[in-house]
Order: structure tokens, then sequence, then C-alpha cells
């Protein structure tokens, strides 16, 4: 009997730990939402809130530029050289950059860039906020009336958002301009060619979906990483748990979105 | 001393799960006094400590602060009354990505409109106080056991604080430099004549610093007193406990436990 119900248990307690853990990430985004003018705004907060906001930029975005530029980049060269072949046995080899640009800006730039961004910052944002656990330091904001969620959480969240969107365009241009190099050097097709490709056949809706894909995948990396992080308990080997789990998840969670997203805008037509 | 308590615990009781770590606990603390809150590991002192601050509810009981409810304090409330304490950590809970400087400042800079050259001079006042000047610009990592817990007494002081927490002061620390801190604590609390709550199982710095101690056991406070009271008390539980002896009734408690039911499990 037990044989029996044990899939039926694991199936249930991952649908539920599921929820719980959506049920916290939305709580988490609407408290950042709600400090967020607190944090920003407020004559008080405002001093530490954007020279924290300005920090984690630096440290999510800006440090992640070259990762996410190199990985797109091959991605790009690596989708030119696969196609051709395909295309060339049918004669339409000069269709490259047309599917190349519509892949990586509606699909693989956001989405690329989000797991590239999930190992080099989310896994470095919970390990750092379990550690602040673990060194009693959150609980020290705390004392000092300093809302770890405030302090902590609106800075990563808005920084990480804001940075994905920025990381999601250089990384799909990165992607084009791999395709771009492939095109050119191996596949000997024109580069005013391919460029002037890739601009017709791009239009406004695909870089936009692009976009909105990125801004919610930035959320959904920082809000899992600090809500892994703040929930640390059992020292060391708690932050390397949480550390693993925030990647695991995050990546997950990501393409499940991803797939959310993708259908409804085929099913709006976008 | 007055005869109003800055802090009120009324029978407060705490569980964590199945567990009742506090069991209706009363205690008063009163204005300018020194009271040390002793207790054995797992006792549930640093419990009684995360409560005073506020950092989490009793599940009964209440805690009144200068006659105000802990329990019915707003978030908002709750945070005024934080920014008048100060809290020493066990282990300084410095935060580690700042310098000690920056540090100190965190909550001047969060709480105040005062500017940066002011906040400058406060934060170096504070250093100045725990003899900490040098290492302003310092990172955590960069300092000593005793070095943190000065720093972490800095920024414990960042807002002038009526009522001072410390948790473990001399913990980790060798004899020599656990003796400094306690006698800085007894400089500042002279010097600002604050309240001060100090949760500690040292015998040696419990007596150099406590004006009132209490014995914490078991979620339940067994004695109460004055230094030269407890260490006369006739009780032996006390006796054991202040004079670190082997023999005794929590020993012999610990012996009894159940342990034929722990070894046995469900079987």
């Amino acid at each position: 009997m037990n044989f029996l119900l044990r899939p039926i248990f694991f199936v249930t307690s991952g649908i539920t730990e599921f929820l719980v853990t959506a049920g916290a990430i939305s709580n988490l985004l609407f408290d950042s939402a709600r400090s967020a003018r607190r944090s920003l705004f407020s004559k008080q907060g405002r001093r530490l809130g954007w020279a924290n906001l300005w920090l984690q930029m630096v440290r999510v975005g800006v440090r992640s530029i070259p990762i996410v530029s190199l990985v797109l980049f091959c991605i790009g060269a690596i989708l030119a050289l696969q196609m051709s072949p395909v295309l060339a046995s049918f004669g339409q080899q000069q269709l490259v950059p047309d599917i190349i640009s519509i892949a990586i800006f509606r699909e693989l730039g956001p989405l690329v860039s989000a797991i590239v961004l999930t190992g080099f910052a989310g896994a470095s944002i919970a390990a750092e906020i379990g550690s602040m656990v673990v060194s009693e330091e959150i609980e020290a904001l705390e004392a000092h009336a300093i809302e770890p969620v405030r302090f902590l959480v609106v800075p990563r969240v808005f920084a990480t958002t804001v940075m994905m969107v920025c990381l999601a365009v250089v990384g799909s241009l990165a992607g084009v301009i791999g395709g771009l190099v492939v095109a050119r050097f191996a596949l000997g097709m024109g580069m005013r060619q391919y460029v002037v490709h890739t601009f017709d056949v791009l239009l406004a809706r695909d870089f936009i979906t692009g976009l909105i894909k990125a801004g919610v995948f930035g959320a959904i990396i920082s809000a899992l990483a600090c809500h892994l992080g703040l929930r640390v308990t059992g020292g060391a080997q708690g932050v390397g748990v949480a550390t693993t789990r925030t990647v695991v998840l995050t990546i997950v969670s990501l393409i499940a979105v991803d797939l959310l997203f993708t259908t409804v805008f085929y099913a709006i037509g976008w | 001393m007055t005869t109003t308590p800055a802090i009120q615990v009324l029978d407060v009781t705490k569980r964590f799960g199945e567990r009742t770590v506090l069991d209706a606990v009363r205690l008063d603390v009163h204005e300018g006094e020194t009271l040390v809150i002793l207790g054995g590991s797992g006792s549930g002192k640093s419990t009684m400590l995360r409560l005073m601050i506020g950092n989490i509810k009793p599940s009964s009981g209440d805690i009144l602060v200068w006659g105000k409810s802990l329990n019915k304090m707003t978030e908002d409330e709750l945070n005024t009354y934080r920014k008048s304490i100060g809290v020493l950590f066990q282990s300084g809970a410095l935060f580690n990505s700042m310098t000690v400087f920056d540090n100190v400042a965190l909550p001047m800079r969060e709480h105040t409109r005062s500017d940066e050259e002011t906040i400058r001079i406060q934060v170096l006042m504070k250093l100045e106080m725990v003899g900490l000047l040098d290492a302003a610009r310092r990172m955590p990592s960069e300092l000593s056991g005793g070095m943190k817990k000065r720093a972490g007494l800095a920024r414990a002081l960042a807002m002038d604080p009526k009522i001072l927490f410390y948790d473990e002061p001399s913990a980790g620390l060798d004899p020599v430099t656990s003796h400094e801190i306690d006698l800085l604590m007894m400089k500042l609390n002279k010097l600002l004549g604050v309240t001060s709550v100090v949760v500690t199982h040292e015998m040696d710095s419990a007596f150099r610093i406590a004006d009132r101690m209490v014995l914490l056991d078991r979620g339940k406070f067994v004695a109460s007193g004055t230094v030269d009271e407890m260490k006369h008390s006739t009780d032996p539980l006390v006796h054991q406990f202040i004079n670190g002896e082997a023999e005794g009734p929590l020993t012999e408690r610990r012996r009894e436990g159940h342990y034929v039911d722990e070894l046995l499990g469900d079987i």
C-alpha cells in the first residue's frame, strides 16, 4: 500500500510546496512594491535606498554584461551554423538572419540572459542574504528598526528587474552579432544584407514581448533568491541548500513562465 | 531606582511548535539598573531577549515597555520603540559588507536627517567611547572577536538608546578581553544612565556587571536577587549553577531524564 501512496504523496507535496513558494514570492513582491515608495522617495529612506539600488544595479547588471554577451554571441553563432545547411537544402539560406533575430529577440535573448543571471546574481543574492541570516545580521537590522524587505529586498528586486531588461537588449544584440559573424565569414553572406534582413523582419512587438518577459524574469530571479535566502536555517549547510534550490527553482520557474507568456502572446496574436 | 519598571514581562509563554521555551514568566526591569538573566544552554534566555526587543511575539502574556504593550504596538510603533533601544548580539552581528564606520553610521543614516558631517562626528564619538577609533575604516572580517563586540556596541549606541540589551557579551572571548568588555559596559551604563538587560551564563562577568540577577531554568525563573543574595543562596540549583559544579540538581535531572524512553523510542 505504501508504494502506491508514495507517488501520490510525492506529487501532492510537490504541488503544495509550489503553491506555498508561489504565494510567498507574490507576497514578497507585493511587500517590495509597497515598501518601494518609502525606500526610494521618503526623506529618510532615500539616502540609503538609492545608494543600495545603484550598488545592486552595478553588481547584478553591469558585471553580468560580458558573460551574458559572450553566451548569447555564441548562441547566435551556433544557430547560424545549425540552420544554414537545413535552409540551404531548401535554397533559403538568406532567411538565416530573419530566424536568428526573431528567435533571439523574442525568446533566447531574454531566457538565456535570465538563466545566466540566475547563476550569476540569483545564487549570489541567496547566499549573501542566507549568510546574513546565519550571522544574525537580519535580526540586527530589525533591532535597528530597519525592515529587511525595504533595506535588502527592494533594491535587489528593482535592480534585477531593471538590469534584466537592459541585459536582454544587450544580450539579444550580441546574439544577432554572433549570427552576423558566422553568416559573414562562414556562410559568405553580405554584412549589409544580414543587417537589412534583421531590421526588415523585426517588429516592435517582437522587441516588446522580449522586454516584458525579461522584466518578469528579473523579478522572479530576485524574489526567489531573496525569499529562499531569508528562510535559511541551519548555518553554512542551510546557505548551500538555499543557493542550490534558488538556481534549480528559478530555472524551472523561468522556463514555465516563459511557456505561459509565449502561449498568451500566441493566443492574442503577438 | 524608580518604582515604575522600564520593562514588565507579564506571564509570558513562548512555544515553538510543541516545545514550550518560556512558561508564564514574570519579570520587572527597573529604570537605570543592570539586570542579568542567567541560564544554561536552552533555558530560554535568548528567547526572552528576542521577545523583549520585539523580534518575536509571545504565544501568550504581554511585555510592557514604559507601560506600553509590545503586543498591541503597530509595526510603526514597534519601530519607534526599537529606535530607543540598542542590542549587542552574541556575534556582534556587524554587517559584513560595510566598514565599522558605516556599520555605526547605518542607523543614523536611516533614521535621522543629519548631514554626513554631523553623522561622521557622531560615529567617531561612539567609536571613541568603545575605544575603536583606529578601526573605523576596517571591515568586520579584519577585526578580532573583542573588537567585533566593541563595534557592535558602538552600533547599538548609535541612536542614544534608553535601554541596552546584551546577548552573551562575553561569549567566545578570552578572560582578559571579556573583563575589558564588562568594564566597558559598566562605564557606558554609568556614563549614559541606560537600563541594561544582559543575557549570559558567564558567572564572573555576571557578578561584575549585575545590579540584580534572575536565573532561568527550563523556561521558568527559579531565583532572583542581588549579587550577594544569589552568591549566598541556599537553593541547591542556584548554588550549583553559580559555582559551576558538576554535581547537583541540574546534572542529576539530566541523568535521570527519560533515557530509557529516548533510547527505546516508540518500541
